[in-house]
């Protein structure tokens, strides 16, 4: 059967790219998500490079056929190591065509994107149907896509009573076809996906795959080639989520209490079949409160707990991170961001919860705030701020977002390391005389007692309280607490390292991001320095304390910009005086911190940055160079 | 209880405690405030059962009786308005020996933290709730609470409380998984110990409302209450809280009720005639999610890594 699958490949010459973007776009429902997900998969096998990212509608189910409706996913496929949705699309697959409506509005297609569209509809019944199609496509191809009409619906037909259920993979074994995947790895990925089906869905599923990739061969005329990158080292495939997931396992936390919200719920679906693996527990809490009170007790006692929320969520847990922060409880605080305020854009991205983080609650609550910037540090980041949580005896905030969380990619296989763990609670005798709060002069820090050690009994309060935990409304207790808990975020700065600036050291702009905008944004200044552009970039991890040497780095360009998933004015608004413009949030802080006269570019949609974009901007500040580079 | 058995053999304890191993300093309430007598209960509870107390915890919201645990000297967790319970739940969780002690107060429990009440009768877990009822919040001064009675004057409603009362034995009778309901006060203390201790013993979220006198803001509720012999009815059964012979002069209002039967405990909490003291109902075999809580508890090292390498196979490509 190979043997005839690649005689035929052979019969069309094939182009070879350094990448493509692909999208499966149908009503809710049609399994397209599927399809892509298994695409990736069976790439990432294959030793190429991949970003996925689905596109989801904001209803668990719109009606058919509606223009907002769109659900699917964009599949990035390279011969290097993608770290970002890319710009516009290459092929697109429709199973209707009103649901291309709304990625047309998103950009989400350029003139000479090819869409293969089910033409089904040019034959239906309904006659209000026939002329919808008809129309889309003109209007289709005045954008400048290339339409190729297949009838999916009539070929699938042809092996199921039930296209709508078998159509997905039917397209899996076109693109297969397109874009010569490996047809033995593609099964495997069916037999995985279905395992829980039985063997029937996977045999009917395994006809129609071959069934897709024979049609393909004589009907489609594209034919293309991605060469892999590295097949050899030992990789994950993973998205952001349940990297998350695997990351409180691998610090070896114990407690995890959540209620669930999008985007943040899927963590507990990893954990909730996960995380009996390494004997964690999954407590789902009647609201976001009680789940970080439960968070915060468990911690208190000893065992290392986390909690995993979004924008609302972190509003409700406001009150227990001042808390957390007064009495000094150890504690991750997870929060996978999306659009805000308020319910906002659930399913959407937003990095607008940094300011919220750092100063949303009462008083002076010095925080320690970190932000992922790939899938693979979404792995790593529980497992350091676990580390913190209990270094500096605080909770440490990590904001992960919707972009991160649901976009899949590979990395490599992290070791999972015994010092990652945390070790049991400390059940020795507590020192004699030695304070529940005995702080470090120099560092705020100090060592904290366990129930259940013997000695070491004290109240924990959130009243004003002196080293000894004893209620204490004076004045310099007070000072001497706040100074405290304030100056463990100093001390923790210095131990932390200057941001490695991509690009050269100076120049005339310095791009600022953080969280997952990385990938966009170096996508976006490789491009432009490979144009001659003086132009780096700097991406922080650590929010709070911000790493140091930032100030002298900046000094060193014309221009500093944040590039930032939230609302800023745009500084030509005629409605904003200069006086009133607010900033995007990371300028806000580096404006604060640096004293320099940083700017931002923001953007507000409720989608990930795309590369494009940046390099837009980029080239709109540096207009002459742009010029004298060509 | 000095370790001399029955048989006039000595076992001496490796360590014995006393009450001044409890005693967490004066205690800073208003003279003639109920909560005193509660806590040299709780401590005399604590020496009595010999519990060592770096495992005892005791945990509270915040009003005047959240103040409790720095008056213990045991470890304590004084959080947040209304949040006691999730706090508790979660150092229970994975804390089997730990013995959990949970101090609120009338505003604290069915006011701001009425929706972790509801469940937390649910997850049932191993811990004595007291709820101290002094029909009033208490350190914030004289606002309505949601067991004021209607037409009782406070600082917000100067005209009287407009709606009627929540009754907390009802609403716990009526929650899904209850499984110990008991009521006293603190003006008894033979009472009041017994009906802690019966808590103590119950394995399960035991929950004792306390009529707790404020002598500053409600004085007047609970002195009619003192007064009258026949304005308290002791509920009497083998399985409730036992009855001490102390009492027999003191309450001779009686009646028998069997605690299992959970139609005659919501007969009893309706009736307006008296206030029944004692337990009104008690399961002893309800679910408890401590019990789940603690799976996975204790693995070691090497197999949580052998587990997240499994794991991560499953993502392995
Ligand atoms: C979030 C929040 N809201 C309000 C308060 C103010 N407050 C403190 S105690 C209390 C009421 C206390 O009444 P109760 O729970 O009956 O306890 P008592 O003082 O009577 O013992 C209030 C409203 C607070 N501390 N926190
Ligand atoms: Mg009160």
């Amino acid at each position: 059967m190979r043997d005839a699958n690649s005689r035929q490949s052979q019969e069309m010459p094939r182009t070879t790219v350094h990448e493509h973007i692909v999208e499966i776009v149908s009503d809710s429902g049609e399994g397209a998500q599927k399809a892509g997900q298994a695409l990736g998969a069976i790439s990432a096998k294959m030793g190429n490079g991949v970003w996925t990212v689905e596109i989801i509608p904001a209803e668990i189910k719109p009606p058919a056929r509606s223009r907002e409706g769109a659900s699917g996913i964009r599949v990035r496929i390279g011969d290097h190591p993608i770290t970002n949705m890319g710009d516009e699309a290459d092929l697109v697959v429709a199973f209707n065509e009103q649901v291309l409506y709304g990625r047309l509005q998103n950009r989400a297609y350029r003139p000479g994107t090819v869409l293969l569209l089910d033409n089904r509809w040019a034959a239906d019944p309904d006659e209000n149907i026939r002329a919808m199609y008809a129309e889309a496509l003109e209007e289709f191809r005045s954008h400048g896509l290339e339409i190729i009409e297949l009838p999916l619906d009539e070929e699938c037909r042809k092996h199921t009573p039930n296209p709508r259920l078998g159509k997905n993979m039917f397209v899996l074994g076109m693109l297969c076809q397109i874009y010569n995947r490996d047809l033995e790895r593609a099964r495997q990925e069916i037999a995985t996906v279905f395992r829980r089906k039985g063997d029937k869905v996977i045999a009917l599923n395994h006809k129609l795959l071959q069934a897709g990739y024979d049609y393909a061969a004589t009907a489609v005329p594209l034919r293309f080639d991605i060469p892999c990158w590295d097949a050899d080292s030992p990789k994950v495939v993973m998205n952001g989520n349940q990297a998350t997931a695997l990351g409180i396992m691998a610090a070896g936390i114990e407690v995890v209490a959540m209620y669930p919200i999008t985007p943040a719920t899927s963590v507990s679906h990893q954990l909730g079949d996960s995380f009996p693996a390494t004997g964690g527990f999954l407590h789902q809490a009647e609201d976001e409160i009680a789940a970080i009170g439960f968070a915060i007790g468990a911690s208190y006692a000893g065992r290392t707990a986390a909690t995993v929320t979004s924008g609302p969520g972190m509003a409700l847990k406001t009150e227990f991170i001042g808390l957390a922060v007064m009495a000094e409880v150890p504690l991750v605080v997870i929060d996978v961001q999306r659009g805000g305020p308020s319910t906002g854009l659930p399913t959407k991205v937003e990095q607008g919860d940094l300011l919220g983080t750092l100063f949303g609650a009462m008083g002076d609550t010095p925080k320690i705030v970190i932000a992922p910037a790939t899938i693979e540090e979404c792995f790593h980041f529980p497992i350091l701020a676990r580390r913190l949580a209990e270094d500096f005896r605080g909770p440490v905030f990590i904001l992960s977002d919707a972009n991160l969380a649901t976009g899949v990619t590979a990395f490599p296989r992290p070791t999972p390391q015994a010092e990652w763990m945390a070790p049991p609670p400390d059940q020795s005798p507590w020192e004699e005389g030695l304070a529940p709060y005995a702080w470090d002069e120099a560092t705020g820090v100090s060592p904290r007692p366990i129930p259940g050690q013997k000695g070491g009994e004290y109240t924990l309060t959130g009243l004003a309280h002196n080293e000894r935990s004893k209620v204490a409304y004076a004045p310099e207790p007070n000072e001497h607490g706040l100074r405290m808990r304030s100056r463990k975020l100093a001390a923790l700065q210095r131990t932390l390292k200057p941001p490695v600036v991509n690009g050269d050291p100076e120049g005339d702009l310095l791009v600022v991001g953080w969280g997952s905008t990385l990938g966009a944004i170096e996508e976006a200044v490789g491009k432009a320095r490979s144009e001659g552009l003086r132009v780096s970039s700097l991406h922080l991890r650590f929010l709070s304390p911000m790493e140091p040497g930032l100030k002298e780095i900046f000094s060193r360009f014309k221009q500093v910009i944040t590039v930032e998933l939230n609302y800023s004015d745009p500084a030509d608004d005629p409605f904003v005086p200069a006086s009133a413009r607010r900033y995007g949030q990371l300028a806000f802080l580096l404006r604060a911190q640096t004293l320099v006269d940083v700017d931002c570019f923001t953007l507000n949609q409720g989608l990930p940055v795309a590369p494009g974009k940046v390099y837009a901007e980029i080239t709109r500040r540096l207009p002459t160079h742009a010029h004298a580079a060509r | 209880m000095f370790g001399l058995k029955e048989d006039w053999s000595l076992k001496l304890p490796p360590r014995y405690f006393t009450l001044e191993d409890y005693d967490g300093g004066v205690a800073r309430w208003c003279p003639g405030c109920g909560d005193h007598g509660v806590l040299m209960s709780v401590r005399r509870i604590c020496r009595d059962e010999q519990i060592p107390p770096e495992k005892v915890v005791s945990v509270s919201g915040i009003g005047c009786s959240s103040r409790f645990p720095h008056y213990m000297k045991t470890y304590g967790f004084h959080g947040l308005h209304g949040r006691a319970l999730p706090v508790a739940e979660g150092i229970k969780a994975r804390r089997p020996d730990l013995d959990v002690w949970v101090t609120t107060g009338d505003g604290d429990n069915c006011s701001i933290g009425a929706g972790h009440w509801l469940h937390a009768v649910r997850y049932n877990m191993d811990m004595v709730v007291m709820m101290f009822d002094n029909n009033i919040y208490g350190l914030t001064k004289k606002q309505t609470s949601p067991t004021t009675q209607p037409g009782e004057r406070t600082n917000t409603h100067p005209r009287g409380a407009l709606l009627p009362a929540i009754d907390p034995i009802t609403t716990m009778l009526g929650m899904t998984n209850v499984s110990f309901v008991a009521q006293t006060v603190d003006w008894n203390p033979v009472h009041l110990h017994d009906t802690l201790v019966r808590a103590w013993k119950h394995p399960g979220f035991s929950f004792v409302r306390i009529l707790q006198r404020c002598p500053q803001y409600t004085a007047h509720v609970f002195s009619g209450l003192q007064d009258d012999p026949d304005a308290l009815l002791v509920m009497e059964h083998d399985n409730g809280v036992p009855v001490d012979k102390a009492l027999d002069r003191t309450l001779k209002n009686r009646t028998t009720h069997d605690p299992s039967d959970k139609m005659e405990a919501f007969a009893l909490a309706a009736r307006r005639d008296a206030i029944p003291i004692g337990l009104f109902f008690c399961d002893p075999d309800r679910p408890r999610y401590n019990e789940m809580t603690v799976e996975g508890m204790g693995m070691s090292v090497e197999d949580k890594l052998a587990g997240l390498e499994d794991q991560l196979d499953r993502f392995a490509i």
